[in-house]
């Protein structure tokens, strides 16, 4: 598969068979459960939430089709209403979030110069638990049991009297069970980037993908677990008559809100937030210069990451709390949205300075800006109170972040596959296919969302699963639905594309753009253990810095060789000063024994099977301490922490 | 999109201008038709709505001037930058920051400022005297009460124009929210409290609200009627929410009259001035003069009613209303008498 040919000067022969037999796995059903390599793990992420976004899209069309006509009965309100929730949670949820994490696991390592990332084994076991938590709601849908509230699941329709049956329960444990898998991702992406870049990355030559995975990482950790606790709660109610919910019993409704947007605000920029970093690394390939303003663009992600947790009041508008507190929150709405101005003329003045190269992924840039910069201005519109409350919940609000999130997170997502694709599978793909996917999703994404803004100003609610003939809502759902077509359409091509390219596509040389980051001084795909030599780095743009190309080639030396065993090297902090070789894990089963015994788990809470849930947390606790059992090292390995 | 030339006001009218200057939204609106009558939020017919429709239209020409620029320079990037001849290597962060976060931070304080007195304007509710509507949203459809009459009716407010009208809401069950487009913005209904807004209509007319909380499985069919009237209509139509029911007045109706009371319709439903009390549905003392029948599910006819009555749950999936055991000769009579209490 790789396309290096011969050895690279600067590394022995000798030395390669090492590191070969140290990284590489054999190709076995074994080596498959028992991967820890972030490549293919960051690839699986990338299939399976490619496949739960399949999932939840034909969800969506088959909304579309129910909403082309008035009062049309291709789908019941319960059948409706399980596929509205379903498609929002998982779009959010299994396939936004893991998709990126996916870009990240493939790609932090790579772009830092590190053979792995920091927890390997915590990175198999966040995989596979994301994997089984999807399953476990999705499979929730044949039986009629999907959730079927709302991604948002609002108090007291979630409660047990209003909401008989499973859903909720999926809900609640599903997202339960899924936080445990983005937790594990966050914190390893932190140590990561904080520990193992290349000697000489220091923070002002981190690319800003990385900065903008950290910055995610860290509101993952702190907004995550106020929805842990809302599930926890609401598990809590339905099944234990706890009443954290209930005004009847002291409890409060708005209790739900709160710590869901606490949650829900912060997990908007989760989702957007590596997808702009996607942007980042995409342009300088295309523009054939480094994106203009690094300093402000970092400043940019870190106040988001900050200012995001200030601002989830504004879900709240048409609540009745006090106008005090609206007027603080639409103030704090109002400002967020100025470091994302910041981002996007930042973009435009690179694009402006540089020489433009238009192949696919700078369509998909491209799209982004347009369709990011709409769903913008309707953003900062709804930091307005007043006028947040006359479209929120309405078609208004279903365009505005239909235009954020396709824009901001699906358009670099694509821009993304087709510039990383050559790196992931040595493969590269259809250019004019990859332009007819642009063009047909380009514009089957307008027409789909475009009209929500008129029909939501013309008065039609979301969340409606039919609606009557005469309201002057008709000719434009149809549009929408024929866009919804179009797009459907377009995703087809996407997927073709890539099967294409890995099918019958021409090897990809190492570096197919003459990209600027190290993933591109690495082959396509890369070895096992990435780099022969780990770089030393001495630009923000390692990969066109002669310096940095020259430490893995003439001046490579020992201490980043490292092919005695399994290592890479960590580094301090903000220097990047190399401290010391580590041993990184061997292939285990034990991170899919984990996942598998919460997945009993958790199917066992949700059946109410409770001597089974019992036997599992005895089964995780077991698993747990078999996992971090000191492991006797060989004799040969004791003297590597130099 | 509007029909009904009369009901367009200045500022409504001015949404056409827009859409004559964006040829996309031109080409759409050509395929797309313009009939129907959308309760739109662009056709305000009242004071809450009317300034959020100022409020609008100043945002969209704000956003239509930056989206321009923006693909101004977008466009000059792609026809001059394209295989440039050489690439220019400078940090523009003035450009960056003037462009990108001075003259954005000028605009949005600018437009905060329009937008808190814009709230500030929603917030002034009527004074202690206002007249009082009683709101509870149930699943899925609307209860309505006024303090001054001992009846209540459903999906259906009646209001004075022109007078500002303190509106009460109140949920039985799970959360819904309020919401006239043409008159004002939402408030939700939130379980174990007592939420307020107003209504004020500018104009008589009929203006459509719909539930905008996703509230379960009918959440599509929660809408009601606001019928703002004259001041002397409304008071009649008030003294008669005061008064028992209409009184059967030929032998259908008093045959109908006995098959709901004795049957299984007054374990739910009450009608004034009859032994039927049921607190659970709707009050059908004046179903008759409805604008829906389910919350605005289908039109108010006889054909329609018999149907309802018959088989609600085919009309209206999930709502709480059975299928009812309605002798076949005796449905015409109970049609006739819910059609005739006005």
């Amino acid at each position: 598969m790789s396309t290096t040919t011969g050895t690279p000067p600067g590394v022995g022969r000798d030395d390669l068979e090492r590191l070969t037999e140290h990284w590489e796995e054999p190709r076995s059903l074994r080596a498959w459960f028992t991967t820890v390599d972030h490549k293919k793990i960051g690839r699986r992420y990338l299939v399976t939430a490619g496949f739960f976004f399949a999932l939840a899209g034909l969800g969506a069309l088959t909304m579309r089709t129910q909403l082309a006509r008035p009062e049309a009965e291709v789908l019941s309100p319960q059948e409706y209403n399980q596929l509205f929730t379903m498609h929002g949670t998982a779009m959010i949820f299994l396939f936004a979030t893991p998709m990126l994490f996916g870009f990240g696991n493939f790609l932090v390592p790579l772009m830092i110069g590190s053979r792995d990332m920091a927890f390997p084994r915590l990175n198999a076991f966040g995989y596979w638990v994301f994997l089984f938590a999807g399953l476990f709601m999705w499979a929730s849908l044949p039986f009629g049991a999907a959730p079927n509230n709302g991604w948002f699941a609002y108090a007291p329709l979630n409660d047990v009297r209003n909401n008989p049956g499973l859903h909720m329960d999926v809900y609640a444990l599903g997202l339960l069970f899924l936080g445990i898998s983005t937790t594990a991702g966050a914190i390893n992406f932190i140590v990561t980037a904080l520990k193992l870049r290349a000697p000489g990355m220091s923070l002002n030559r981190v690319p800003l993908f990385v900065w903008a995975i950290v910055a995610t990482a860290f509101m993952v950790i702190f907004a995550l677990p106020a929805l842990n606790t809302d599930n926890a709660l609401l598990f809590l109610d339905r099944r234990f008559g706890a009443h954290f919910f209930d005004p009847s019993h002291g409890g409060n409704v708005l209790l739900w809100q709160h710590l869901f947007w606490i949650f829900g605000h912060p997990d908007v920029y989760i989702i957007v937030m590596p997808a702009l970093g996607i942007v980042s690394a995409v342009l300088p390939a295309f523009t054939r210069r480094g994106v203009v303003g690094y300093p402000l663009i970092v400043l940019a992600i870190v106040a988001i990451s900050i200012i995001s947790f200030g601002v989830w009041v504004h879900h709240m508008f048409a609540t009745g709390l006090p106008q005090l507190s609206y007027s603080f929150f639409s103030a704090a709405s109002t400002i967020i949205t100025i470091p994302s101005g910041i981002q996007i003329f930042a973009w435009l003045a690179t694009m402006l300075l540089g020489r433009l190269v238009l192949r696919a992924p700078l369509l998909f840039v491209i799209g982004f800006i347009v369709t990011f910069v709409l769903g913008g201005f309707t953003g900062a519109m709804f930091a307005l109170t007043a006028f947040d409350q006359q479209v929120t919940d309405s078609y208004f609000v279903v365009a505005h972040f239909h235009y954020v999130l396709v824009g901001g997170a699906v358009f670099p997502i694509l821009a993304g596959i087709y510039y990383w694709l050559p790196k992931m599978t040595g493969r590269m793909y259809h250019e004019g296919l990859a332009r007819w996917a642009f063009w047909l999703f380009f514009t089957g994404m307008h027409v789909t969302f475009f009209p929500m803004h008129l029909y939501g100003l013309f008065g039609m609610p979301r969340r409606v699963y039919t609606y009557r003939g005469d309201l002057g809502w008709n000719g434009w759902n149809l549009v929408s639905t024929i866009g919804a077509y179009l797009l459907a359409v377009s995703l087809l091509l996407v997927l073709i594309g890539v099967v294409h390219a890995v099918r019958r596509g021409r090897p990809a040389p190492a570096d197919p753009w003459d990209g600027d980051s190290l993933e591109w001084s690495t082959a396509s795909p890369p070895e096992p253990y990435n780099f022969p030599v780990i770089p030393q780095v001495h630009s923000l743009h390692p990969a066109w810095d002669e310096r940095t190309v020259e430490s893995t080639s003439s001046g490579a030396t020992e201490d980043r060789i490292l092919s005695h065993g399994r290592r890479t090297l960590f580094t301090s902090e903000l220097d990047a000063r190399p401290e010391r070789a580590v041993r990184m894990p061997e292939p285990t089963f034990k991170p899919l024994v984990l996942a598998g015994a919460l997945l009993v788990f958790f199917v066992a809470m949700l059946l109410a099977w409770y001597p089974v849930a019992v036997a599992a947390v005895a089964a995780v606790a077991a698993t747990v301490a078999a996992w971090l059992w000191p492991t006797r090292r060989p004799d040969e390995e004791l003297g590597v922490a130099s | 999109m509007k029909t009904t030339v009369e009901t367009r006001s200045r500022s409504a009218r001015r949404q056409r201008r827009p859409r004559a200057v964006l040829p996309l939204l031109s080409g759409l609106l050509l395929l797309a038709g313009c009939s129907g009558d959308s309760p739109s939020a662009l056709n305000p017919a009242g004071t809450g709505a009317a300034r959020i429709n100022g409020l609008w239209w100043l945002l969209f020409w704000i956003s239509v001037v930056v989206f321009v620029e923006v693909m101004a320079l977008l466009a000059w990037a792609l026809v001059f930058r394209r295989g440039a001849a050489r690439v220019r290597h400078g940090q523009p962060l003035r450009f960056v920051t003037i462009a990108g976060a001075a003259i954005p931070f000028v605009i949005l304080v600018a437009v905060y400022g329009v937008g808190l007195r814009d709230l500030a304007a929603l917030g002034a509710g009527p004074g202690r005297d206002a007249l009082t509507v009683e709101v509870t949203g149930h699943k899925w459809w609307w209860e309505v009460r006024y303090p001054d009459a001992s009846g209540a009716t459903a999906n259906e407010i009646h209001i004075p124009v022109g007078e500002r009208v303190k509106v009460r809401l109140r949920t039985a069950d799970v959360l819904h929210s309020f919401w006239v487009p043409q008159l004002m913005p939402k408030t939700d209904l939130i379980a174990g409290e007592t939420r307020e807004t107003w209504l004020e209509a500018r104009k008589a007319g009929s203006y459509r609200g719909q539930c905008a909380e996703y509230c379960g499985t009918q959440h599509a069919h929660m809408a009601f009627l606001v019928v703002a009237q004259s001041r002397a209509e409304f008071d009649a139509w008030l003294a008669r929410l005061d008064a028992p029911a209409r009184a059967p007045r030929t032998d259908a109706e008093r045959r109908g009259q006995q098959a709901f009371v004795q049957g299984t319709c007054a374990a739910c439903h009450s009608i004034r001035g009859t032994g039927a009390q049921g607190r659970v549905g709707p009050d059908l003392s004046n179903v008759g003069s409805r604008w829906s029948i389910g919350a605005g599910a289908v039109p108010n006819d006889a054909g329609h009613l018999g149907g309802w009555i018959a088989n609600s749950q085919t009309v209206k999936p999930g709502n709480a209303m059975p299928p009812q055991p309605v002798d076949a000769a005796r449905l015409p009579d109970l049609i006739a008498y819910l059609r005739s209490l006005e």
